[in-house]
């Protein structure tokens, strides 16, 4: 079904699926526990897209609500994840997630 | 028409300056490109009558989250980027995942049928009036909810920031 002329619900799913796969990559190939930050991020507004497509595919505002509701919680994230690289980059003197292995098995 | 190339045209851009985002080494570039991806989706939730979305995505991601990224790259100054050489094993991994996932995830979409469905579109569909009367009325409780979250988060980065706890 077409969201606007020659644009069907398909094509947002696929462009949201391409975003979010570059989220995973990003996070895959960097080691800057930053920019792995900001692919979170990207990760969370590739599934936003989609949820906007269907909200338009439906024509009910609920699901603009849930991309408010991920928005909060993606600010709150924020603050508290940067709070905590900033810690640690006063204890550790980096961010590279390669040095911060104490966790890894 | 004229929304189909812009829907093409914003799609472009937000792929391309993604891409960007994870190949640039400087990560003040990094967030630039993140920022023009923003600008992008933003575009998208014009094109999707979401207006409001896209107002508050623009005033949120691009100006209050990247800012604060690029406040924290200015703390800890890493305008250079002191990333020594991957191995060509967190390349493969990495082009591996992408690429997996992204055919899983297609597969998936284009065996799926998307439903016929019956439009029901309001006039208003999308303002900030319908917005507003849904966050308000079947949402209140959620709403309320995330102020405690946001408190939490308040309290819990401020504390995480003092100075003189942790050795």
């Amino acid at each position: 079904m077409e969201l606007l002329p020659h644009i069907t619900i398909d094509h947002y799913l696929y462009f949201s699926t391409v975003l979010f796969c570059l989220g995973v990559a990003g996070i895959m190939y960097r080691r800057n526990a930053i920019i792995m930050f900001m692919c979170v991020e990207l990760m969370l507004n590739a599934v936003n897209v989609a949820l906007v497509a269907f909200s338009k595919m439906y024509g009910q505002t609920d699901a603009q609500v849930f991309v408010f509701f991920i928005m909060v919680v993606a600010a709150a994230e924020v603050a508290v994840g940067l709070a905590i690289l900033m810690m640690l980059y006063r204890n550790m003197h980096t961010t590279d997630t390669d040095v911060l292995d104490k966790l890894k098995f | 028409m004229l929304t189909e190339y812009a829907f093409w045209f914003l799609t472009f851009v937000a792929i391309f300056s993604a891409i960007g985002m994870i190949l640039s080494k400087n990560p003040v570039y990094s967030v630039l490109s993140l920022i023009v991806t923003f600008f992008a989706i933003a575009g998208h939730y014009f094109l999707l009558n979401a207006q409001f979305l896209a107002a508050v995505h623009i005033i949120v991601y691009a100006g209050a989250i990247m800012v604060l990224f690029l406040y924290v790259i200015m703390m800890l100054n890493q305008n250079e980027a002191d990333e020594e050489k991957r191995s060509n094993w967190s390349k493969l991994l990495a082009a591996a995942s992408f690429g997996i996932l992204l055919i899983v995830i297609s597969a998936a979409i284009g065996h799926g049928h998307a439903k016929e469905v019956a439009i029901t579109q309001q006039a208003a569909f999308g303002t900030t009036e319908t917005l507003g009367i849904s966050l308000y009325k079947e949402f209140l409780v959620p709403f309320e909810i995330s102020s405690v979250l946001f408190l939490a988060a308040m309290v819990g980065a401020v504390y995480l920031s003092k100075k003189e706890q942790y050795n």
